[in-house]
């Protein structure tokens, strides 16, 4: 276990390449990757782990950047949204209208390219359990459903 | 040499990129150096006076720079149309997060240690949980201070009560309509305050410069009124207050009023040259900042037998929480369109917007129509009953129509939509007419339909404006200049398209302006009402107009004929009869320059300008008027899934018909609609706050304030009619907010049809559909 106090300094490998930030033991991985690294496609829409507006990939797996402290991701590869480039699920979010004001999207589509990624195929009760983490109050999820099926017919042509 | 019309087609939004990069900039996504950061402590409870604030400890708290109480600032009362409100609690408390204490330090973590170190102590008082309760003959009067507001005239507040506005309508003879009448209905609904829940919580930066200017970061919708709101509060003029508001995470009308800058404004003041941020945590954002308001209603219908509505005696008590913001024009909105879409020759309804102990509202989506339509609508359903009448077949046959006179007795114009043909969708659209509407399914769960009808006038100020500009860069392309704020709703894409229209050019030669500053951005009133396409559109029209006959007048003179030869189209002003004589627009629009160097014109500057015209006040005694620009009408319905078991309902079909006038962009069209009868899914089903008997919330975050999510949507089915709106552009009206205002209705209808009990009460959570399954028939 780990014993940190003051201000120290941690490494963190982000969207493939190694950052250095001084951060206080208690400091969240989002408020560290918004305020320390200039990385602000994190959103704080709740810090509670309620709305997934914060989500990021930790080793492939969505998690919420609000619940994780900074000094537990040393040893994790890290991926927000700045470090998808034209990811088939970014396209799709696009053209279908997977966003409004676009508020909780990087997290609903890290979310979303993890989902598809680990399900190539759909399952409408998987993708429920799944996708239900994340909250989006403007589209009434149909241009995120939507999004979710182009992306996976982009991922499954060959 | 036209390039194809744009309307009626669905561009990738212009901000897909940014957004689905996650590099669009929101207001907390600017960090500048030197930031102080506030904090503040709200009150735990509902209604207090405030003994004793203790202050000290922290103030003396490392990396504190001040602590602030409400008697740091005696005088200021903010308000939107009542200046009510008190920065920070002063002398009591009114509801359950009331700012009360505020701790401004040079890191957030400081503040927030400091904040803990500031006791507080607080005598409770009795909190008035409804507005009934408020109404009693000796309920507690929260503001005893009223007849000393200040107030706008068309707000009618009663000093002496927690009537904090009044708006009557008579119409008719209700008295004769009652007593002639074959059938009457009567019902009582309700509903409890709750919240937008804009996924992007609520912050302002303020920042008080050595020149005496205040400056401020906002995510508001109304950058312009909150300029305007903040100098009456401050009692600093216009000209030195500036707001700028960039794209935002979502309104839903709860960034319409003012929110947090008077606070970032008064602790800016005290700390010149150095901006200080004040971020709404999410449970600050829900308890705090205003949500919106409950309803208390009442209503009586009268008809004949054969279902031709012949009276309405209407009472909504609208739940304002502590304070009145924007619920006192809510309430008045809700009295201009009380009957619902429906002819009612003789009405009597009183539409107050009453003080409670609960947080304070706001506008929110539907302002006003989304609470009434509840009502009727549930009275509707009352009356087909009594009559033994289809629902659907009730509405149609009351269907408003053109020529008919509106609630306050101004006729329905020509630009009346068609309601006939959006509930004939409708009703396609769930096989209405061609399979049952209650059906037991094997497994034992009941589905069953729903049909509602809808109607949405904006409810704005008599002298609502817009302005636009439109310069033009050197490679000839436009750029438009509003003061309309992007929220996520696509009003940016559709005056893209507008422009880009007008001027017959290709649309990736448009640009909208994305953020609004109100020293650079021309006047607008306000992102809110669903007006911002129609009346900023109206303005940039104009200013395409102004923009084409400066090109005209610069080019006549090198093409050798008369401005009014000259047509603008492709990108090129060209002579109409000879359109191989032309020019390139960059070669005109920032002056046209001579073979010899000798130059004339210089940069064009459409200007365009809209105020709404021939609106008219209320009479006070009557509600006679003309307040309303335009209707948005439109019908609604659902098919719900329900076991009666446990009374868990699932939504399987939602559908919106709605006469728009003209859809400009077809799939943002539908993404309104469909966000929109979302939200009013969630309104029906599993919103709102939920109060201890103190009036305490006890639904504070989003762990237990339950909105709609991922896999709890239904199918949805969008249909619009196009019944063109004369005075809007190429015919368009609103269309925002209005998918959400008949949710509840045939929600309402199709659970009480599922379980045999007419539901009276939002939300229809499931323990409440089970109870109220269990109760004996009547």
């Amino acid at each position: 276990m780990k014993e940190l106090s003051g201000i120290v300094e941690i490494v963190l490998r982000i969207n493939g390449e190694e950052r250095r930030a001084a951060v206080r033991p208690g400091d969240t991985l989002l408020r560290v990757l918004r305020e320390k690294l200039g990385l602000t496609g994190a959103k704080c829409g709740c810090e509670n782990g309620d709305c997934g507006a914060c989500t990021v990939l930790l080793d492939g797996k969505p998690v919420k950047s609000c619940m994780l402290l900074a000094v537990e991701c040393e040893d994790a590869a890290v991926t927000t949204i700045e470090g998808l480039r034209d990811h088939p699920v970014q396209q799709a979010f696009a053209e279908e209208n997977g966003f409004q004001c676009g508020f909780c999207t990087p997290g609903m589509i890290l979310n979303a390219a993890a989902l598809v990624e680990a399900h190539p195929e759909s399952d409408d009760a998987t993708d429920r359990e799944w996708m239900q983490s994340n909250l989006c109050r403007c589209t009434g999820y149909e241009g995120i459903r939507n999004a979710l099926a182009a992306a996976r017919r982009k991922a499954a042509a060959p | 040499m036209n390039p194809a019309s744009h309307l009626g087609t669905s561009p990738i939004r212009t901000d897909a990129p940014a957004k689905v990069r996650g590099t669009l900039r929101y207001t907390d996504d600017l960090v500048r150096p030197g930031t102080l950061q506030a904090a503040v402590l709200f009150s735990p409870l509902a209604h207090a006076e405030i003994k004793r604030i203790e202050t000290a400890a922290a103030a003396a708290a490392p990396g504190v720079r001040g602590v602030f109480t409400g008697a740091d600032w005696p005088d200021v009362l903010i308000g939107l149309y009542m200046g009510d409100k008190p920065p920070l609690a002063r002398g009591k408390v009114r509801y359950h997060g009331e700012p009360v204490a505020v701790v401004v330090a040079d890191d957030e973590a400081s503040a927030l240690n400091a904040l803990r170190l500031v006791k507080t102590e607080y005598a409770p008082l009795p909190a008035l949980g409804s507005p009934r309760e408020a109404l009693a003959p000796g309920a507690p009067i929260l503001h005893p201070d009223m007849a000393g507001y200040a107030r706008i005239p068309d707000i009618l507040p009663e000093p002496g009560t927690n009537v904090a506005n009044r708006t009557k309508i008579r119409k008719g003879d209700p008295a004769r309509a009652f007593a002639e009448a074959d059938v009457v209905a009567e019902g009582e609904f309700s509903f409890p305050p709750g919240n937008h829940v804009a996924l992007e919580p609520r912050v302002a930066i303020a920042e008080y410069g050595a020149d005496g200017r205040l400056e401020i970061d906002s995510s508001t919708q109304s950058p312009f009124e909150v300029r305007n709101l903040l100098a009456r509060a401050l009692g600093l003029p216009e000209r030195r207050i500036v707001v700028r508001a960039g794209p935002i995470g979502g309104g839903f009308g709860g960034k319409a009023g003012i929110m947090l800058e008077p606070l970032a404004s008064l602790l800016a003041m005290r700390f010149p040259g150095r901006p200080v941020r004040l971020a709404n945590t999410r449970e600050a954002d829900l308890l705090s900042s205003p949500g919106r308001p409950g309803l208390q209603a009442r209503v009586r219908l009268a008809a004949r037998a054969d279902g031709t509505l012949l009276g309405a005696d209407i009472e909504f008590l609208f739940d304002s929480g502590g304070y009145a913001d924007y619920a006192v024009n809510v309430s008045r909105a809700a009295a201009i369109s009380c009957t619902g879409p429906y002819n009612v020759p003789n009405v009597k309804t009183d539409s107050l917007c009453v003080y409670t102990n609960h947080p304070f509202a706001t506008a929110f989506r539907g302002f006003g129509h989304i609470e009434l339509s509840y009502a009727t609508e549930r009275a509707m359903d009352l009356l087909a009953a009594r009559l033994k009448m289809d629902p659907a077949d009730l509405r149609l046959k009351n269907a408003i129509r053109r020529g008919d006179l509106s609630p306050t007795g101004a006729p329905m114009d020509e630009n009346t939509g068609d309601l006939p043909a959006c509930l004939a969708k409708v009703r396609a659209r769930l096989a209405w007419d061609s399979a049952p509407h209650r059906a037991v399914q094997p497994d034992g769960k009941i589905r069953a339909k729903g049909i509602s009808c809808f109607w949405k006038a904006p409810a704005i100020p008599t002298f609502t404006d817009a302005g636009a500009v439109l310069y033009f860069a050197e490679d000839g392309s436009a750029t438009l200049g509003t003061g309309v704020i992007e929220i996520g709703q696509g009003a940016h894409e559709g005056l893209r398209m507008l422009v880009a229209e007008a001027l017959k050019t290709d649309l990736d030669r448009v640009h909208v302006t994305r953020a609004v500053d109100t020293d650079r951005s021309p006047h607008d009133w306000a992102t809110a009402a669903s007006r911002s396409l129609f009346m900023a559109g109206r303005a940039a029209l104009e200013a395409v107009a102004d923009a084409v006959a400066q090109i005209q007048r610069t080019a006549a003179a090198p093409l050798q004929c008369r401005p009014e030869d000259l047509d603008v189209a492709g990108g090129r002003v060209f002579v109409r009869e000879d359109p191989a004589r032309f020019l390139p627009l960059e070669k005109v629009v920032l002056g046209y320059v001579y073979p010899n160097g000798n130059s004339i014109g210089g940069p064009v500057i459409g200007r365009g300008r809209y105020i709404t015209p021939d609106l008219t006040s209320l009479d006070p005694d009557t509600g006679a008027g003309k307040p309303w620009l335009e209707w948005t009408l439109g019908a609604e319905g659902v098919e719900v899934e329900i076991d009666p078991a446990d009374g868990n309902v699932r939504v399987l079909k939602a559908a919106c018909c709605m006469d728009v006038g003209k859809v400009v962009h077809p799939a943002l069209a539908r993404g309104q609609a469909v966000g929109a009868m979302a939200m009013g899914i969630g309104y029906s089903l599993c919103e709102g706050f939920v109060f201890d008997a103190r009036q305490v919330v006890q639904n504070g975050s989003l762990r237990d304030y339950k909105i709609l999510r991922y896999g709890e949507d239904p199918e949805y089915f969008v249909d619009f009619v196009e019944t063109p709106q004369q005075d809007g552009p190429y015919g368009l009206r609103g269309l925002g907010e209005q998918g959400i205002v008949g949710m509840p209705g045939c929600l309402s209808q199709a659970v009480s049809l599922a379980i045999g009990a007419h539901m009276t009460e939002l939300p229809m959570t499931p323990e409440t559909i089970w109870k109220k399954a269990q109760e004996p028939a009547p």
